[in-house]
């Protein structure tokens, strides 16, 4: 009897093609000791542990890798297309007003002033009052999703494109409490980001067994709850008077 | 609800660079456990699964969707993996002259391995696999993490490395080889 070789009884642990190597391990005691062993050896590797990455890790990456995603991956033609999107020209549209309305006021009033010209604890003030209301913003569609009770499929696009509104407002205001080390802002703003995105990229309509899953990832996350906090937190900050801000960060 | 792969990976090549993260954060632990096996320490897995996702980000456009995107990812991971572990090779061999076959490190295994009393606990046992892994040489490892503890078949494995299904095959044996002749005094002592 030819007995198997190393190499097959290998092959056959590893389900790779082996041709009658389970036959013959069934009459040979010999070969099915060396295999027993090499099981032995394999199965033991089997124990080598993985640290799992500490909690956040995704956002750790992220926030490293960011930066490096450099320009868009599209062809011009393409990413002028997609520039070019009703939404995108409104808004420029309405900036362009500004800018000349801006312009013309400065003009007429024969005043100065410039923005920069704010004073810290102004600006601070205009920031809370802004991330309060991003958070309101994003509160209320996780929270219409949460509380969407329908058994059917669910149609989430309206709420999908109000999530790809508000990832970049995010991005910002998420670099900006990084920027002045408050973290309990910028940790909240990063998990709700992830929220934000997936919710973006999601199909929009959904089975009632998908919707399901997107629930019920926001409840266990918890960012509603994190979210109402740090919001309540903000307002409060609000109402310091400006003079006590002086030193605080967002 | 999950976005499939495909459809991130279209938004992604239409210029949405947030597209990305969705695969990253559905891929990153993944690709960190193959990078912390190649590796065998935190920070080096760490940046490799950066260095992974960048390269992936820059290759996307060669994504040609015959193998899922986790297989494709793997393949990068596992080459990334060969490039550090490689030029830590290089530069450890210009400190201490090191086999390549590994020999002189299974024999170093060996020395490490303690008196057949200690390694009836477990724990003794479980020190010696991250060091038996690394000492392997770094095409043997890469094939046996993919095998082992990826699942993946010989011929993704040869694709993954550049080489033919025969020597992804071959690699893959003398990794078994290796890990067998560094283990199995103990893993036999650890039984009896």
């Amino acid at each position: 009897m030819k007995h198997l070789s190393e190499e097959e009884l290998v092959l056959h642990y590893y389900g790779e093609r082996a041709d009658g190597a389970g036959e013959h391990l069934q009459a040979c005691e010999s070969c099915r000791t060396a295999f027993e062993l090499l099981e032995r050896v394999l199965h033991t590797m089997d124990g080598l542990e993985v640290p799992e990455p500490a909690e956040g890790y995704e956002g750790r990456v992220w926030r490293r890798l960011a930066p490096e995603l450099d320009g868009p991956r599209a062809d011009w033609w393409s990413a002028f297309a997609s520039w070019l999107s009703p939404r995108r020209l409104v808004t420029a549209a309405a900036m362009t007003a500004l800018v000349i309305a801006a312009f013309l006021a400065g003009r007429v009033s024969q005043q100065r002033q410039q923005v920069a010209g704010l004073s810290g604890p102004v600006r601070e003030r205009i920031m809370l009052v802004a991330v309060g209301e991003h958070l309101d913003r994003s509160q209320m569609i996780l929270v219409e999703l949460v509380n969407n009770s329908s058994a059917g499929p669910v149609d989430i696009s309206e709420q999908k494109q109000r999530a790809r509104d508000l990832i970049s407002e995010n991005r910002l205001y998420r670099q900006a409490a990084l920027n002045s080390g408050d973290r309990g802002v910028s940790s909240v703003l990063d998990d709700l980001e992830r929220t934000l995105l997936e919710v973006a990229h999601s199909p929009s309509k959904l089975d009632s067994t998908e919707f399901q899953v997107i629930r019920e990832r926001i409840e266990a996350e918890g960012i509603v709850f994190k979210i109402r906090v740090v919001g309540s937190n903000l307002r409060e900050r609000e109402q310091i008077p400006a003079s006590a801000t002086d030193s605080k960060a967002l | 609800m999950e976005q499939s792969d495909a459809a991130a990976i279209a938004q992604i090549r239409a210029g949405d660079a947030d597209a990305f993260r969705v695969l990253m954060e559905r891929h990153s632990r993944s690709v960190f456990r193959l990078a912390f096996r190649m590796t065998g320490n935190e920070h080096d897995a760490e940046d490799l699964v950066q260095e992974t996702f960048l390269r992936a980000f820059r290759q996307i456009r060669k994504y040609d969707g015959r193998a899922s995107f986790g297989t494709w990812l793997y393949r990068i991971a596992a080459n990334c993996s060969l490039d550090l572990i490689r030029s830590r090779k290089r530069r450890q061999e210009q400190q201490t002259p090191v086999d390549e076959d590994g020999q002189e490190l299974t024999a170093t295994v060996r020395s490490e391995t303690p008196a057949p009393d200690r390694l009836a606990f477990s724990g003794e046992l479980q020190k010696l696999l991250g060091p038996a892994l690394q000492r392997l040489s770094p095409v043997e490892r890469t094939a046996f993490v993919l095998r082992h503890y990826e699942g993946m078949c010989i011929e993704d494995i040869g694709e993954a490395l550049g080489v033919q299904a025969g020597a992804a095959k071959h690699s893959v044996f003398r990794a078994v080889q290796k890990l067998r002749r560094a283990l199995e005094p103990a893993v036999s002592s650890a039984r009896s």
